[in-house]
């Protein structure tokens, strides 16, 4: 892990929605780092914030409901939460840029490709003419978009799935920005194609050096492309370290039931472990820890304080009171 | 007791223009396709999107009538069955859809959803139904007072367990589960992956189960059918298919497969390419243009399907 400082550093955030029925702390205290080039996976089931959390990031939080109220994103050494509305409209898109889950609703149907990648490089580094063609038909081409010309004048729904997303990865990719957010970019691809997709992203990330948030909700995305992985439950981060530590020595009793709780390829058809319960509900959340009502290694403390956060190993936290140190 | 199906094609007719509407080509979304499946069986059907997966879930379950080929059920063709015959196919084939947030209609309760499959003309008196309808709440670990509430009060592994209480409410012999756990989250998947297991053995229930996720096809399944483009390329018992795969698109998609832990991670084998246009799909083998070992001959010529080990069938010039 480079000793430089990180690009990214977040800091106690929280997110919290004001809503009839209460407030939804739906995130809750999040705190990590990130350097450039790192791929950071956030996993979590849903409603467990790993979506507000990168909303947050870039304070694209749906107000009046939503609010963050605490906390500091702190960026190449600037504090995002303090910039003004029209500040951030400059970071986002040029510094940081997202792929969300749906290329079909995340691309306008009425545009064609060259004009929504020309949108972004237009308006962030006010390129025109021959040389604005070139930029975008070299975005188009480093995320392996066959034909670059023709697609130009292609509308969304005459590209397939893996096509969308590429377009939307090359859009967010055009500025060459310092981190790229990708909320379940693979969930609405195929198998084959979601092969491919994950191998381009580590790719274009080797090539520009760019920092990735991959958020997903499948360990085997993690174990594919991520350095290091942050478990998230209920709002929080309950486990995070990198990911050969997280699958060699999970800390975490959510961390070690998701784990076993996965059907494989390789497996045969032995029981699956299964987590009881449901999750919880983020507007009436117990005291202690979270995960208690559904955990195995419940203690009576459990119910009644947060766990510390343990050190494992060096980069390697886990929120447990039955987390313990594993001696170097 | 087997369901079988026997050269089943399903062809979709595409037109165009608003009034003379014009034939401009058939979607042959199901092309001659071969499957059967046993008493107390569970043949896990794995594909991508487009491979005509789905379609054949809707020939098993009469939702769509087959272009041609026969489709038999105890050794019967079904196209010739009477209104009993029918009726009773319909009793002894159930299924469990992917979506339970769509599946189940929220303005009626859970009681009524799950007995709704059971037949009027079986004059079942209320208390009967009522009887059955907390027997299978409680088989898949629902409280029976879960009858009198209505589906927006149960979270999505709950529902999926409703839905799966309508489809055995009949006693059914079959169930063609249709993607039933990728709309689920993870720690929810292996609840509803165990219940269904568990109600196989139980109630001696012969699955189809149409996924696109092979973990879980494997989790659930004795045999396996791998569908591309409309075709079965491979069929073969669950671990042999899974462990020695014959057919170069069943590698790919077994290799495209996530690894379970960060030192797994391999040099995988990255398929060139989508999967076709089913208006207008490759000549000879579907597979040619993406495949890795492609021939002169797999261009022009279909491959012949082919028992090339005990139960073990696939349909590719490399054997």
């Amino acid at each position: 892990m480079p000793e430089s400082s990180p690009l990214l550093e977040v800091e106690e955030l929280r997110t919290h929605f004001f809503t009839r029925r209460g407030v939804i702390k739906a995130v809750d205290g999040v705190s990590f780092t990130l350097h450039a080039g790192e791929t950071l996976a956030l996993v979590g089931e849903s409603g467990s914030g790993k979506s507000v959390t990168c909303l947050s990031l870039v304070r694209l939080v749906p107000e009046p409901a939503g609010r963050i109220v605490g906390g500091r994103v702190v960026f190449a050494g600037e504090d995002l939460l303090r910039k003004t509305a029209a500040e951030m409209r400059w970071v986002r898109g040029k510094q940081i840029a997202m792929v969300l889950q749906d290329p079909m609703t995340s691309l306008n149907p009425a545009l064609t490709i060259g004009t929504q990648v020309a949108e972004v490089v237009r308006l962030h580094q006010g390129l025109r003419g021959p040389s604005l063609r070139n930029r975008i038909l070299e975005a188009l081409r480093r995320l392996r978009i066959p034909a670059a010309e023709a697609r130009l004048g292609h509308y969304p729904h005459q590209l397939s799935g893996g096509m969308r997303q590429r377009v939307s990865s090359a859009i967010a990719m055009s500025c060459a920005p310092r981190l790229l957010i990708a909320d379940e970019p693979t969930t609405s691809l195929d198998v084959t194609i979601q092969a491919q997709y994950l191998q381009l992203l580590k790719e274009v990330q080797a090539q520009s050096g760019v920092a990735i948030i991959l958020v997903t909700h499948d360990f085997g995305i993690v174990a594919a492309n991520a350095d290091r992985v942050a478990v998230m439950y209920a709002g929080q981060i309950v486990e995070m370290g990198s990911t050969v530590q997280v699958f060699d020595t999970p800390s975490h009793p959510y961390t070690q039931a998701l784990l076993r709780c996965l059907p494989s390829v390789e497996l045969k058809r032995q029981q699956l472990v299964e987590i009881g319960g449901q999750p919880p509900d983020l507007a009436q959340l117990p005291p202690g820890c979270p995960f208690a009502p559904r955990c195995a290694k419940r203690q009576p403390i459990c119910l009644e304080a947060y766990p510390p956060t343990v050190t494992i190993q060096p980069g390697h936290v886990a929120q447990c009171y039955a987390a313990v140190p594993i001696d170097a | 007791m087997m369901l079988q199906g026997i050269g089943l094609k399903k062809y979709f007719p595409v037109t165009s223009g608003v009034f003379a509407a014009r034939l401009r080509g058939w979607i042959k979304a199901v092309d001659g396709v071969h499957v059967h499946v046993a008493e107390g069986e569970a043949l896990g059907i794995v594909g991508e999107s487009g491979s005509g997966k789905t379609t054949l879930a809707k020939l098993f379950l009469l939702l769509e009538r087959p272009t041609d080929g026969s489709l038999l059920f105890d050794g019967q063709e079904v196209r010739a069955f009477s209104r009993h015959d029918l009726a009773r196919y319909r009793r002894s084939v159930q299924a469990v859809f992917q979506d339970p947030y769509s599946s189940l209609n929220p303005r009626m309760r859970v009681g009524d959803i799950v007995a709704e499959p059971l037949p009027p003309e079986d004059g079942l008196s209320r208390a009967v139904i009522r009887e059955r309808v907390a027997e299978v709440l409680e088989l898949v670990g629902l409280r029976r007072e879960s009858a009198a509430l209505y589906p927006h009060e149960f979270s999505g592994g709950q529902r999926q367990r409703i839905a799966i209480a309508r489809a055995i409410v009949t006693y059914p012999k079959f169930i063609i589960l249709d993607e039933p756990v990728s709309a689920l989250d993870v720690s929810i998947r292996a609840q509803i992956l165990n219940l269904l297991k568990g109600l196989q053995e139980r109630l001696q229930l012969a699955y189809v189960m149409i996924s696109h996720d092979l973990a879980a096809a494997r989790y659930l399944s004795t045999r396996l059918t791998v569908m591309y483009a409309g075709k079965v390329v491979e069929t073969g018992g669950c671990d042999e298919v899974y462990t020695a795969p014959l057919h170069p698109y069943t590698q790919a998609l077994l290799s495209a497969a996530l690894p379970l832990h960060p030192s797994l991670r391999r040099q995988r084998m990255i398929l060139p390419g989508e999967v076709p246009n089913p208006l207008n799909p490759p000549s000879g083998c579907r597979f040619h243009p993406r495949c890795p070992q492609a021939m002169p001959q797999c261009q022009t010529h279909e491959p012949v399907w082919k028992e090339v080990s005990s139960g073990h069938y696939t349909a590719c010039h490399l054997y």
